[in-house]
């Protein structure tokens, strides 16, 4: 038996299948946004290349294709080429474990969600080589916040994820869309939905969250120097790729996959992943950027002792109700929602007010002390 | 096919290759096609058009490594939160009294990096 052939022919419309979603979501969601962006704006977005402008990918495509491939003098060259290969794991990797319906999985993983929690760490990796070997002050300080962000955002993704598993014993894909097959969890548990949501748009440096890339002051952060197909690369594939895997796992783990009414089939995947997407697109065009401490705060000191709480929670609920936790934990998880709507208005307020006004105190204590406002350059 | 074990970790594997090979090549592919015109300042750092200013690896702030340290914590917290998730039902109260017991430890840490004001920014 030639093992060789033989796994490739297995595996080779897998890898096909990977790209194929890549590609088809670096072509379909930036000119979606940009459309989408631009009604929501009341302006017309791209509309001249092709009907409705559709065309307008595969020129941005062209164009970014034939550009000159320049390397800095003072990059690292190996690191510059690479980068974008590493980043570009996560998207490629992440969905293998994903399923597309209930017989067709790329690779089926027994462990799942380990799986996509320890690859999807590897766009940070990605993002800090490139801006770390591309010796630039601008990709620097980019790669650093984008760095610092994944990272505390990532904790209160892991608690979520987790939560996941521990309604329903298996770390298997599979075996968490079968669970659904009654009542979706993010019913059941729609604070772990809606934190998923808020910690992956920050982990995916999506507006209100996309202070690496703020262009205001970072030009465009860690892919300052990258131009050509490398930021083609960063700004397309890697980009929309990481929100599409995202969406995807969040519709597989929250919204029941490829399971849907009426049929089961992976048109609903493809659905849900639409929705999901229009939801980041929407938030892009409606929220500003967030200060960078009210974005460490946030993750910090609401996420993550948020999350911790309703995992401790939902736990003592399977503990008491082995056979019918799903009621009490929605109950708490809906109730918990409607406090914290009800209650961080109010609470957020104080809390910016009180630091507006200690920040207020310090600047005039250092304006009377060295007779400038100013402090030194901060990152 | 796909439910074998050695299958699905293999073609992990090759996954991350093939993903090496398909950037390497796409950019090769674009080098062929591309005009090149070079020269010693298009090849500077980019800093919005003027001489580049001193070194690019500069300090940066200590805060990111504080954060860094505070994640793994965290994540350490991640990595035993999973196999406990997995066989919480069989393991019953004496599970969950631990993982609480781990849970206040944690959140002792996380309110003392607070009250030290690790968590702050600026």
């Amino acid at each position: 038996m030639s093992g060789v052939t033989d796994f490739l022919t297995s595996f080779l419309p897998g890898f096909l299948l990977a790209l194929a979603v890549i590609a088809a979501s670096a072509v379909v969601f930036p000119f979606l946004m940009r459309r989408v962006w631009g009604f929501m704006c009341d302006r017309l977005g791209p509309n001249r290349v092709g009907p409705q402008g559709l065309l307008q990918p595969f020129a941005d495509g062209l164009k970014l294709f034939v550009k000159e491939d320049v390397t800095p003098s003072q990059a690292h060259k190996y690191l510059f080429l690479i980068a974008p290969a590493v980043a570009l794991i996560t998207p490629m990797l992440t969905q293998v474990v994903i399923p597309f319906s209930d017989n067709y999985t790329i690779a089926n993983l027994n462990i799942g969600l380990i799986y996509l929690v320890a690859v999807g760490a590897f766009s940070v990796l990605g993002i800090l080589i490139a801006g770390w070997a591309s010796n630039n002050k601008y990709s620097l300080v980019g790669g650093l916040r984008a760095a610092a962000q994944m990272i505390s955002y990532e904790i209160p993704l892991i608690l979520n994820i987790v939560l996941v598993a521990l309604l329903t014993g298996s770390l298997s894909l599979n075996m968490i869309v079968g669970a659904q097959e009654t009542v979706w969890f993010g019913v059941v548990q729609p604070l772990a939905f809606i934190i998923y949501i808020i910690a992956g748009v920050a982990e995916l440096n999506r507006t209100p969250f996309d202070l690496p890339e703020a262009e205001s002051e970072l030009v465009s952060g860690y892919n300052t120097e990258y131009g050509g197909m490398r930021f083609a690369f960063f700004a397309a594939l890697i980009e929309w790729g990481n929100v599409t895997v995202w969406a995807m796992a969040g519709s597989t783990l929250f919204l029941g996959g490829w399971r849907g009414p009426l049929f089961n089939s992976p048109l609903w995947l493809a659905v849900k992943v639409g929705i999901i997407t229009l939801v980041i697109i929407w938030f892009f065009s409606t929220f500003p950027r967030l200060q960078i401490d009210q974005l460490m705060s946030f993750a910090w000191k609401v996420l993550i002792p948020l999350s911790l709480l309703n995992v401790a929670v939902t736990s003592g609920f399977i503990l008491l109700w082995p056979e019918n936790f799903f009621l009490p934990t929605a109950i708490f998880s809906w109730s918990s929602i409607a406090l914290f709507i009800i209650l961080f208005p109010s609470v957020i307020r104080k809390v910016l007010l009180r630091n507006r006004l200690r920040l207020l105190a310090t600047r005039k204590m250092t304006t009377v002390i060295s007779g400038t406002g100013k402090g030194g350059i901060r990152s | 096919m796909t439910s074998d074990y050695t299958y699905s970790y293999l073609a992990v594997v090759a996954m991350s290759l093939l993903d090496i090979v398909f950037v390497v090549g796409i950019l090769g592919v674009s080098r062929l096609v591309q005009r090149r015109h070079i020269y010693p300042e298009k090849l500077t750092p980019y800093e919005c058009g003027i001489p580049p200013v001193g070194d690019s690896r500069a300090p940066f702030a200590v805060r990111y490594y504080i954060f860094a340290l505070l994640f793994v914590i965290f994540d350490v917290e991640a990595v035993f939160l999973f196999p406990w998730a997995l066989v919480f039902r069989t393991l019953g109260g004496t599970g969950f009294v631990e993982m609480m017991i781990f849970f206040a430890v944690l959140l002792v840490g996380l309110i003392y990096a607070w009250g030290k004001g690790a968590l702050e920014w600026v």
